[in-house]
Parts: structure tokens; C-alpha cells; sequence
């Protein structure tokens, strides 16, 4: 073989520049040869997923919201201690911290909790530092299954714990799976 | 009597006219559905069930967007191009023959706005009228890429419409007649023209495709060199009804096109038909047909668009000089020969 008609793909081609024949310049062929490529395509399936009422099946790495997660008994884990905030390479994550009350030890896990905790879906790169970061084992981004939604104001974009808070039925849910 | 003419063919030019425009209107739908289909997308689908109401959503847009005039001294033919185009493509309907007749409340309607003997050559004069369209809204723009645009269009359509007419001269010799009705009363049963004029027919649609602008020679709007082409400096509704007037034209064009080679409103077995389930009902079948016709080369246009790239232009040049016309006259002439052949048997 010699090395110009090499072909590593195997779908080399020769150009050939010969003058066309009166039948080819009409491109009548070329022309009915490519209907019926396009022609086959109009009758194959779809791979589109509409998606607001279809939902593609997320994979179990996909990193989508961030939740923070409660324990068994359903107390949060977050601890507030800010270690999310200083590994997040955009600075998405800000909390203020708080102490824990006398009664109050059903809510949270640890003595300090995180009364503000607040992050910017627009800074976020969901590159998942915070979820390694964690002491606590508080926040995981593949828990919820959620996509952060579109909005048309920046202000939407900063989530709080009401969003970020793994919902009490989840936690019960969890609870019950163990027991 | 005569105010009763004037009524029914007043009650029948309106409803083609509707006809027309929810056809070109829903042509701009199928377009995009069809693009997306051959490329294996969905095309609309959010405007109501399956995106129908996507044609109402861009008149809405286009009838809401700012009305931008350039700063032209032609303020006058700016307005003319786009109202030239899309009458143009409107006016051509009233020679077309949709139907047979048909028998209401004792009287015979003709389903036909006029029918003139001098039809078909009607149709052509239109046809080329409506380059006027996109040369003065191209010249009036004072751009100059419109200019180009505009220029590249007309030289484009004179250049089509000698091959053009020459395939149909050929269809002209055989069938005698210039009126389309009579043409499409002699294809009756399954005698279409298409199996007697293929070659006639090849040169006509290719011609079709340069005179409505169409993919692969739509070299008017080609972007990448052009802008928009032609209708660059338009905006709001001014733009619609170029849009709007180039599928008003491929619809009438594949009315065309399907009453002089496919048969019109015939259909095999009209006669069993109209024997059978009565006239009316045959004849209604028969302007079915016809859409259904006429739907198929409106389908056939975009399926051409979404397969082949825009030619370049000398290859366009080439095509049409010396390839088309040189084989539109050859086929005179195997016609005429043909025909006399046949006489003399
Ligand atoms: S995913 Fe990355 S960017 Fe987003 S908050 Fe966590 S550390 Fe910051
Ligand atoms: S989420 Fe984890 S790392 Fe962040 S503040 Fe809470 S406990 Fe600390």
C-alpha cells in the first residue's frame, strides 16, 4: 500500500476534480441521492427529551442543587463551620452561624448550627468542593435530583436553607429505610 | 343574473384568498416541522398541540416589532417592494382551476375565479412581475447588500424564465390550449402530462425553484454574503409580507406545477366516482386531490431546502444557460417530432 491511498479511518476519499459530464452537471442524481439520505431521517426516532414534562434519569454522580442533608433523626449536620465557604472556588456559599438553644437539640445536630445559610446558584460552577470539604457530611449535591431552575432576576438566584434543606419527609423517609 | 356572478365570484376569490394565506401561513409551520424532522429534531411544539399555533404567534410578533425606515429617499418604493411581492403572489390564484364544477341549489359553479384562454401565460407574466418586489425593495433600501441582493434575484429570474418558458412550450404544442382548465380537462383519468413531458417537467420544476427563490437558488437571501439579502433593512410587517409573499408564491407555484403535469383535480377512477356517488361528491374529491397534490410539492420544496446547499453563482449562471435551455429546446423539438410522428399514424 502506498502511503497516499493510506487510510486510517478507512473513509478516505479520493478527490478527484475531472470535469463533470453533462448528465452530472445537471446534478439530477447527486441531487435525487441526497433526498433519499434526508428523506430516511424524517422517519427516524426523535432523541429529543422534551423537557419540562419529560425528565431525563439523572446519573447517580450528576451534581445538580446542593441539599443540606439532616441525620436519621432529622436534625441538620451543618455545623456552620464554614469550611464549604472556604473551599468554594467561587465563593458561591455565605452563612452566618448560630447558637444551638436549650430545646432545641431535635433540630440540629451539633451545638452550632447555621441559622443564614445562603448559596448563589449564579456563582456556583457545581464543581462539588463543598460536598468534599464537609466535616459534617451536610451538604451533597446529588442528593436532591434537581436542576436549579431559570429565573429572570438575580435575586432568585440566591437560594436559602428553605430551599436547601433536605425536606422533612425525605428525612423521615430515610429514617424509616434504616429502622 | 349578473349581480349573482359577481356575488359567487366575489364569494369565491375570498375564500381562495383565505385559502392562500392560511396556506402560506401554515407553509412557514411545516417549514420548520419539516427542517426538523429531516434533521432529526421535534421544530415547534410549545405554541398549542404540536405547535399549530406558532404561525399566529409570529404574525403577533412580526405585527408588534418597530417599524424601522431607513434612511432612504425612495420612502415610496420602500413600501411598493414588499406590497408588490405579496400581491404578486396573491393575484396569481384567480386563473387557477381548483375544481371541476360543481352543482348548488340548481346553478353550475365553476370552480375557478376567471378563465381566461391566455392562463397560463397570465401565471408567467405575474410570476415575473414579482422580482419587481425584491428589485425595488432592494433598490429602495439604500443598502448596498440589499442592492446585490436585488440584482443577483433579477438577473436570476430572466435567466429562468427563458428555460422556463421553452418546458413549457414543449407542454403548449401537445395539449393546444393556453387555458389551464382546458389543460386540466385533458387529463382526465390517469393522462397526465408528466408521463408525456418528463423531461418538460424536470426543466419547469427546477425553473420553479429559481423563480420562487427557493433553496437551492435562493442566492437573494443568501446570508452569508448578503445579510438578510434583499429585505436587510425591513422590519415588522413590511418583512412579513416578503416571508409571507415567498410562500403565497410556492403555494401557487405547486398549484402550478400540479395542474400541468399531475392531472389537477383528476384523480384515477373520477369517473366511477361521479357515477357512483354523484358529481358533487366526485368533484369535491377532486379539489382534495388537488390540495393533497398541491401539499406534496409544497412538502417536496422544503424537502429540497433541508438537503441541498445553495448553489454558487455561476454555477446557478451555468445551470440555467447551459445546461436547462439547451435542453428545454432539445425537448421542443423531440416533441415536435414526436407529435408529427403520431399524426401521421
Ligand atoms: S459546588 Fe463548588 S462552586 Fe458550588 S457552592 Fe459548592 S464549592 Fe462552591
Ligand atoms: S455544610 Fe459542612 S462544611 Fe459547610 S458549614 Fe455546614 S458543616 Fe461546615
Amino acid at each position: 500500500m502506498s502511503l497516499d491511498t493510506i487510510s486510517l479511518s478507512g473513509r478516505k476519499k479520493e478527490v478527484s476534480n475531472k470535469k463533470m459530464s453533462f448528465l452530472e452537471s445537471l446534478y439530477i442524481v447527486a441531487i435525487a441521492k441526497g433526498l433519499v439520505i434526508t428523506i430516511k431521517h424524517l422517519f427516524r426516532r426523535k432523541v429529543t427529551i422534551k423537557y419540562p414534562e419529560q425528565k431525563r434519569e439523572f446519573s447517580p454522580v450528576y451534581r445538580g442543587q446542593h441539599m443540606l442533608k439532616r441525620d436519621e433523626l432529622g436534625r441538620e449536620n451543618c455545623t456552620a463551620c464554614g469550611m464549604c465557604a472556604v473551599a468554594c472556588p467561587a465563593e458561591a456559599i455565605t452563612m452566618t452561624a448560630a447558637e444551638r438553644k436549650k430545646g432545641e437539640e431535635n433540630l440540629y445536630r451539633e451545638e452550632k448550627y447555621a441559622s443564614v445559610y445562603e448559596i448563589n446558584m449564579l456563582r456556583c460552577i457545581f464543581c462539588g468542593l463543598c460536598e468534599e470539604a464537609c466535616p459534617k457530611d451536610a451538604i451533597y449535591l446529588t442528593e436532591s435530583k434537581v436542576i436549579v431552575k431559570s429565573a429572570s432576576n438575580r435575586e432568585d438566584f440566591i437560594y436559602g436553607k428553605d430551599k436547601l434543606v433536605m425536606p422533612l419527609e425525605m428525612a423521615i423517609k430515610n429514617s424509616k429505610s434504616i429502622n | 343574473m349578473d349581480s349573482a356572478i359577481i356575488i359567487e365570484k366575489g364569494i369565491f376569490i375570498t375564500v381562495i384568498f383565505a385559502i392562500t394565506m392560511l396556506m402560506a401561513m401554515y407553509s412557514t409551520w411545516a417549514e420548520r416541522k419539516v427542517a426538523a424532522w429531516l434533521q432529526d429534531r421535534v421544530g415547534p411544539n410549545r405554541a398549542g398541540p404540536l405547535g399549530l399555533f406558532q404561525p399566529l404567534a409570529d404574525g403577533l410578533k412580526l405585527f408588534s416589532k418597530e417599524e424601522f425606515m431607513p434612511d432612504t429617499p425612495n420612502k415610496f418604493l420602500f413600501i411598493l417592494g414588499p406590497a408588490i411581492s405579496m400581491s404578486m403572489a396573491l393575484i396569481t390564484s384567480a386563473v387557477i382551476p381548483w375544481g371541476d364544477t360543481l352543482e348548488i341549489a340548481g346553478s353550475t359553479v365553476v370552480l375557478q375565479a376567471t378563465d381566461i384562454d391566455v392562463a397560463l401565460l397570465y401565471v408567467f407574466a405575474v410570476l415575473s412581475t414579482s422580482v419587481y418586489g425584491i428589485m425595488i425593495g432592494g433598490w429602495a433600501s439604500n443598502n448596498k447588500y440589499s442592492l446585490m441582493s436585488a440584482l443577483r434575484a433579477s438577473s436570476q429570474m430572466i435567466s429562468y424564465e427563458v428555460a422556463m418558458g421553452l418546458s413549457i412550450i414543449a407542454l403548449i404544442m401537445m395539449s393546444g390550449t393556453l387555458s389551464l382548465r382546458e389543460m386540466a380537462a385533458q387529463q382526465h383519468g390517469m393522462n397526465w402530462n408528466i408521463f408525456y413531458q418528463p423531461v418538460g417537467f424536470l426543466i419547469f420544476l427546477v425553473c420553479s425553484f429559481a423563480e420562487t427563490n427557493r433553496t437551492p437558488f435562493d442566492l437573494a437571501e443568501c446570508e452569508a454574503e448578503l445579510i438578510g439579502g434583499h429585505h436587510t433593512e425591513y422590519s415588522s410587517m413590511k418583512m412579513g409580507f416578503y416571508l409571507f409573499g415567498e410562500y403565497a408564491a410556492m403555494f401557487i407555484s405547486s398549484a402550478i406545477l400540479s395542474i400541468l403535469y399531475f392531472g389537477a383535480y383528476n384523480y384515477p377512477g373520477m369517473d366511477w366516482m361521479a357515477e357512483n356517488a354523484g358529481a358533487n361528491i366526485a368533484n369535491i374529491l377532486g379539489i382534495v386531490v388537488l390540495f393533497v397534490k398541491i401539499c406534496f410539492f409544497i412538502f417536496f420544496y422544503m424537502w429540497i431546502r433541508w438537503t441541498i446547499p445553495r448553489f454558487r453563482y455561476d454555477q446557478l449562471m451555468n445551470l440555467g444557460w447551459k445546461m436547462l435551455i439547451p435542453l428545454a429546446i432539445a425537448n421542443i423539438v423531440l416533441t415536435g417530432i414526436i407529435i408529427i410522428i403520431a399524426d401521421k399514424l
